[in-house]
């Protein structure tokens, strides 16, 4: 794609023109930019500039020129793209290292000193953006990865569906050798392909190939720009090894950067919000029901709001932290049952949240669908997904007929919402709603200590119940400003039971599209944002997910990324262990176990894997197996103080099957 | 008449095989029909299955269940499980220690 160009010949005449125009473009880009980007000297441009010196301009007329002159004839492409990227603040750049951006990368570590973004060696793509999923879930903020264009992409795959799924803006940037007359032949041709982004076109926002460095700015800030406007999610470049090495030529003012500007959230239309208010104020007893409303802290907030001015409960499906734990106002899912009017905030399954199914081989193998609600419920709706849909990768469940369909960001639109139901409350409702609250709160209470005596079960279990490892684990850290770095981690939702979840930091909420393997590598990136922010990381690690890339727990150790892992280690792939359990059973034929705990190749023993030898040869502290629930207590105190003292730590813990 | 001389006799045959049951066996049917996957070693449940024990429920609705189940679990029929292996797995449940109070455990009280 990119031409092989010899670029300008630079003298000393024309190198000090071409500073003046370098200097003007920057000092008009350095109004609009927020981070200064490099003022390096260009080529001399066709038009002289006319403006008066900028500093820069007066430093090169005073100082001996630098050496412009190298093997390559001028500057690489690739450091014009480290200036771009540097406009955008991203911090990090976890990635595989790969030929075919070999460019960039050098200009990255020596060009752009590697700051701004760093460089975080990965040992998988997999683990790269997964890395970069997490983090993005704390901080708030993108991270982009680089990948070998097509072996490193399919490697990154599954991570770039997970984030799509759960709305997570990634920046995946693809090397891709181009020009098949002057790309290197070998390898880096086998590597290449007309169109990597096909790959992933059915789960990225938006993909682009720049073909000149001009290009490659608007791209990499479009990029930027679609990947965080709500709807969140990834998106991809594919960048050619051509453009990062050819010399940076001629272009005059087509070199700008594009300043970055936040596209504002799209909010739900004012006339349906006025009508779904309508519809909460009148309601007897309306259900709130949240996945991923809150995108932010001030979205929590938000929803406390709402939920008060209503007194309605809030059922919080748990991508994120949408509403606290401790509220009495939070309830089970099974509170949509008394609900006549139900708002679902960004639901990915509003199917699922008012309908059951039973897969028990009903209805000739197919199973059985119930609903939950009675009939006549009012459903309203606000999702941003409705506005970003693809045909191919399903990212939606089954269709759900919803009364007040709104397509716009959930936390966006609160604000409007909250006051429309403010002025709909007819006074005449006030008892009532008072009289919901005090219902809440007794309910609430009653759940808690029910929850408790739950946990009280198998207390003493060996291999160690997943409620007394979780409750185990808030004991060693909650006089710490701690955060969940895990998923679910598949322990009965002991988290969300146990621990005071309430802040936007306090758990990091699921994959989104349940690729196994994400846990990992989420929980790094994770841990990363929360080192920058002083937070203490704990992450209930379960062992199949471990295993699908274990490198990244290197990649903590180099990067000095601590964290609490306490293993859920139960042995198995355990969900395919019931399903494969469930399907025998349907069949009427007895499980074939092998010589395992469970249906053959769904189990992980035989030889039991020793995860704590594995994180020590990769520099974490660790300690395992732990059978005995009375060992456990101790072993996270000691455990705790390493990753105070900066070092990851893990412990190998036997568990109950969930 | 008859059919209900039968189904004494079918009843006081299957509570025979069904009061043999033994804690020890039990404990390893439980295992082996993988009763563990959804309802944990112990009974107590979770996500995937409810609390079997402490105070299981009677043998007999326990069979009932087991082989027919409302929908939530996939039935277990006498081919891959036998009234003898049901029996024990009651007998195990029936002697699980019963839940400590979660008042006297201090970590469920932080
Ligand atoms: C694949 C998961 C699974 C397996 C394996 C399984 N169960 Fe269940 N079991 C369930 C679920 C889910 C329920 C709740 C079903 C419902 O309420 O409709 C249940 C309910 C029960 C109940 C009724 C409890 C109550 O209080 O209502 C009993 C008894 C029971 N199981 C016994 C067993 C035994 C004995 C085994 C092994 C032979 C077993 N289960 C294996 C999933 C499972």
């Amino acid at each position: 794609m990119a031409r092989k160009d010899p670029g300008p010949q630079v003298d000393r005449r024309k190198f000090l023109s071409g500073v003046a125009a370098a200097g003007a473009a920057t000092a008009a880009a350095a109004m609009s930019t927020p981070v200064a980007r490099a003022a390096e000297p260009a080529p001399a441009p066709r038009v002289p500039s006319a403006l008066r010196p900028t500093l820069q301009v007066a430093a090169a007329e005073t100082e001996t020129p630098r050496e412009t002159t190298n093997r390559i004839g001028g500057r690489p492409g690739s450091d014009f793209m480290v200036d771009v990227i540097k406009t955008l603040g991203i911090k990090y750049l976890p990635a595989n290292c790969a030929s075919s951006y070999r460019g960039i990368h050098e200009s990255l570590i020596n060009y752009g000193g590697n700051k701004m973004p760093e460089f975080l060696t990965c040992m998988h793509e997999e683990s790269a953006v997964g890395m970069a999923h997490g983090y993005f879930k704390i901080a708030g903020k993108p991270l982009m990865t680089l990948c070998h264009g097509t072996v490193g992409l399919q490697h990154a795959t599954m991570a770039i569906y997970n984030a799509w799924c759960d709305r997570v803006p990634v920046i995946v940037v693809g090397g891709n050798d181009m020009d098949a007359a002057t790309r290197p032949p070998g390898v880096p041709t086998f590597h290449a392909a007309q169109d990597i982004n096909a790959l992933v076109r059915d789960f990225t926002k938006w993909d682009d190939t720049p073909v000149s460095l001009a290009h490659f700015a608007q791209s990499f800030v479009r990029a930027y720009k679609i990947a965080m406007t709500p709807p969140c999610g990834p998106v991809m470049i594919s960048l050619d090894a051509g453009l990062q090495q050819e010399v940076i030529r001629n272009h005059g003012d087509k070199l700008a950067i594009p300043r970055y500007v936040p596209t504002a959230a799209p909010q739900g239309d004012s006339g349906a919000v006025k009508e779904a208010a309508r519809l909460l104020a009148e309601a007897q007893n309306p259900v709130i029901v949240a996945d991923r409303a809150a995108r932010t802290p001030n979205g929590i907030k938000l929803l406390v709001q709402l939920a008060e001015t209503l007194q309605a409960r809030v059922i919080d499906q748990g991508s994120r932290v949408n509403f606290p734990k401790t509220h009495y106002l939070s309830a089970p899912p099974t509170a949509v049952s008394g609900a006549d009017v139900i708002l679902g905030l960004e639901l990915s399954d509003f199917w699922a949240t008012v309908n059951s199914y039973t897969d028990n081989g009903e209805n000739g193998g197919i199973g059985a669908n119930g609903t939950r609600i009675k009939p006549g419920t009012k459903l309203i709706s606000i999702s941003s997904v409705e506005l970003n849909t693809k045909s191919n990768y399903q990212d939606f469940q089954r269709f759900q007929v919803i009364d007040v369909p709104m397509a716009g960001d959930a936390e966006a639109t609160l604000p409007a919402l909250i006051e429309a139901v403010k002025a709909a409350i007819p006074g005449s409702k006030k008892a009532a709603i008072e009289q919901r609250g005090q219902a809440a709160k007794k309910a609430h209470a009653e759940a808690e200590a029910r929850a408790k005596q739950a946990a009280a079960l198998a207390w003493d279990a060996s291999p160690i119940s997943t409620a007394r490892l979780c409750a185990e684990t808030y004991a060693a850290v909650k006089d710490l400003d701690w955060s969940i770095v895990s998923q679910s981690g598949n322990v009965s939702d002991w988290l969300n039971r146990l621990w005071p979840l309430s802040e936007h930091h306090h758990w990091i909420g699921r994959s989104g599209g349940y690729g196994v393997g994400y846990g990992a590598p989420a929980s790094v990136g994770a841990a990363l944002a929360n080192r920058d922010a002083g937070r203490f990381s704990v992450n209930i690690q379960a062992d199949g997910d471990l295993m699908y890339a274990p490198g990244v727990l290197w990649t903590a150790a180099k990067h000095k990324i601590p964290q609490l892992a306490v293993m859920h280690n139960n042995r198995g792939y355990h969900q395919e262990v019931m399903h494969v359990q469930r399907l025998s059973n349907f069949r009427n034929r007895p499980a074939n176990y092998g010589a395992d705990m469970g249906p053959v190749g769904t189990r992980i023993e035989n030889p039991d894997i020793e995860y704590h030898k594995l994180a020590e040869s990769m520099g974490w502290w660790a300690r395992g197996p732990i059978k005995d629930p009375a060992q456990l207590g101790s072993a996270l105190k000691e455990a705790v103080k390493i990753v105070q003292a900066g070092q990851p730590a893990l412990l190998n813990v036997w568990t109950q099957p969930r | 008449m008859k059919r209900t001389l039968l189904l004494v006799a079918v009843l006081s045959a299957s509570q025979a095989a069904l009061a043999a049951g033994s804690a020890d066996k039990g404990k390893t049917a439980f295992a082996k029909h993988g009763c563990w996957q959804c309802h944990g070693f112990a009974g107590q449940g979770g996500v995937a299955g409810p609390k079997l024990a402490p105070d299981p429920m009677p043998l007999e609705a326990m069979s009932a269940f087991v082989r027919n189940t409302r929908g939530g679990m996939p039935p277990y029929q006498k081919a891959i499980l036998s009234d003898a292996d049901l029996a024990d797995i009651h007998a195990y449940l029936q002697s699980l220690p019963k839940a400590r109070d979660y008042k006297s455990i201090p970590l469920l009280n932080p």
